[in-house]
């Protein structure tokens, strides 16, 4: 056996139909399988899901928070991409 | 210039947590944060994991099968608990493996509470109502914690946790409107854990050495002996409803501030427990250790499906 300890799996769940698969937390198994069991047992004892995704967390790629700045600055400046940036005439409705 | 940059990272950072903006696992923060938060939250994940073997010492002796069903799942919660917990110590970096050896080699902590025995059933309701009760105190205002991860596990561990206070409360209910040996045997159980519980919010704010710092930065909102105060004002009406006395002779209510007034703890008592010399600490230990090594083979086992699995699949 090469490998000692078992990966870690980020865990996704989907509490209704509906609804987007949520990150709940992470847990480890010996493979993916055996992630959605554990998965089953630890953040679903009591009807939070009807669908599991787990993705090995080696697998995950994340931005960077010290780029947050600059990554997100350009949706910032653009208050125009928001109804509430224009000027509607008083008595307008269904606008 | 490197100091220049660490003391404002630090001023962004405490502005962060006084903005109330969690702090998330790949976020710059101070290294005496992160292994606060780590010898914190992984004593909490130890004290989940052991705090399963006093009850789990119940489960094949409960009373009926409502009764087992119900501890089963109880003590099934508290492992969960453990996993979101180790989980949580695992985005800042900590090695799960060496996090449980720590429990194993006697290096870190867990609550004394589980130091003390389960001599009979109406202990699972003592463990439930009072145990569960303190747990629950400590843990809700967890729920806002600085630390992102940590904080959402609380949400959920809070969850859960109000079942495992109701049902202990029940058995304490039942036994003490029982036949005369059954309240005994209840009041038995208030005896031997009414000051254990107080114990669990730990030393006084004048002898407790992290406090400032992590109110600071928000792992903690409150401090042990708030929490212990509150705990108190809860709990001694409950008791008194189901008929039961609490065992402080120096307890009273004082009609000029509304609250109660409780009897000294015994600390020379705390600190032995602590410091390994409780009475079930030595078991307790031995039965994780035991745990770990007799159940390598079911690691190693899934380890070896796994490798089989892929190499059907790749065949
Ligand atoms: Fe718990
Ligand atoms: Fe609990």
């Amino acid at each position: 056996m090469t490998k000692k300890e078992w990966p870690l799996w980020e865990v996704f769940i989907r509490s209704k139909a509906g609804l987007n698969h949520k990150h709940v937390g992470s847990l480890r198994a010996a493979d993916a399988h055996m992630a959605i069991e554990n998965a089953r047992d630890v953040y679903t004892r009591r009807s939070e899901g009807i669908s599991i995704w787990v993705v090995e967390s080696n697998n995950l790629v994340a931005s960077d928070p010290s780029d947050a700045d600059s990554l997100f600055e350009p949706a910032d400046s653009k208050v125009y991409r928001h109804p509430t940036f224009y000027d509607v005439p008083d008595g307008i409705s269904h606008m | 210039m490197r100091d220049i940059n660490i003391s404002e990272l630090e001023r962004k950072f405490q502005e962060k947590i006084d903005n109330d903006v969690k702090i998330e696992p790949n976020d710059w923060m101070p290294e005496e944060y992160r292994q606060t938060l780590i010898r914190q939250i992984s004593q909490h994940a130890h004290s989940e994991i052991v705090g399963m073997l006093p009850e789990g010492n119940w489960i094949t002796r409960a009373p009926n099968l409502r009764r087992k069903a119900v501890l089963l799942a109880k003590v099934q919660d508290e492992a969960g608990h453990g996993l979101y917990l180790y989980s949580a110590t695992e985005t800042l970096g900590a090695d799960r493996e060496e996090t449980i050896d720590d429990l194993h080699s006697g290096k870190a902590k867990y609550s004394s509470i589980f130091n003390y025995p389960t001599l009979t059933w109406a202990d699972m309701g003592a463990i439930g109502w009072l145990v569960d009760g303190a747990a629950i105190m400590n843990q809700v205002p967890l729920c806002r914690c600085s630390y992102g991860p940590y904080a959402r596990a609380m949400v959920r561990v809070c969850k859960e946790e109000s079942f495992h206070q109701r049902q202990g409360f029940e058995i304490m209910t039942q036994l003490a409107q029982g036949t005369p040996e059954q309240k005994a045997m209840a009041q038995d159980a208030l005896n031997r854990f009414w000051w254990p519980a107080l114990m669990m919010f730990g030393p006084s704010d004048a002898d407790s050495k992290h406090t400032a710092q992590s109110v600071q930065w928000k792992i903690k909102r409150h401090t042990n002996d708030e929490l212990r105060q509150q705990f108190v004002e809860v709990t001694v009406p409950q008791a008194e409803l189901i008929g039961l006395t609490v065992p402080d002779k120096d307890l009273k209510f004082n009609e000029a501030n509304g609250h109660y007034e409780f009897g000294e703890i015994d600390w020379t008592e705390f600190w032995e427990v602590v410091k390994g010399n409780g009475p079930c600490n030595k078991d307790r230990l031995d039965a994780r250790r035991k745990a770990k090594e007799n159940g390598m083979w079911v690691r190693e086992a899934a380890n070896a499906f796994a490798a089989k699995r892929a190499a059907r699949k790749s065949a």
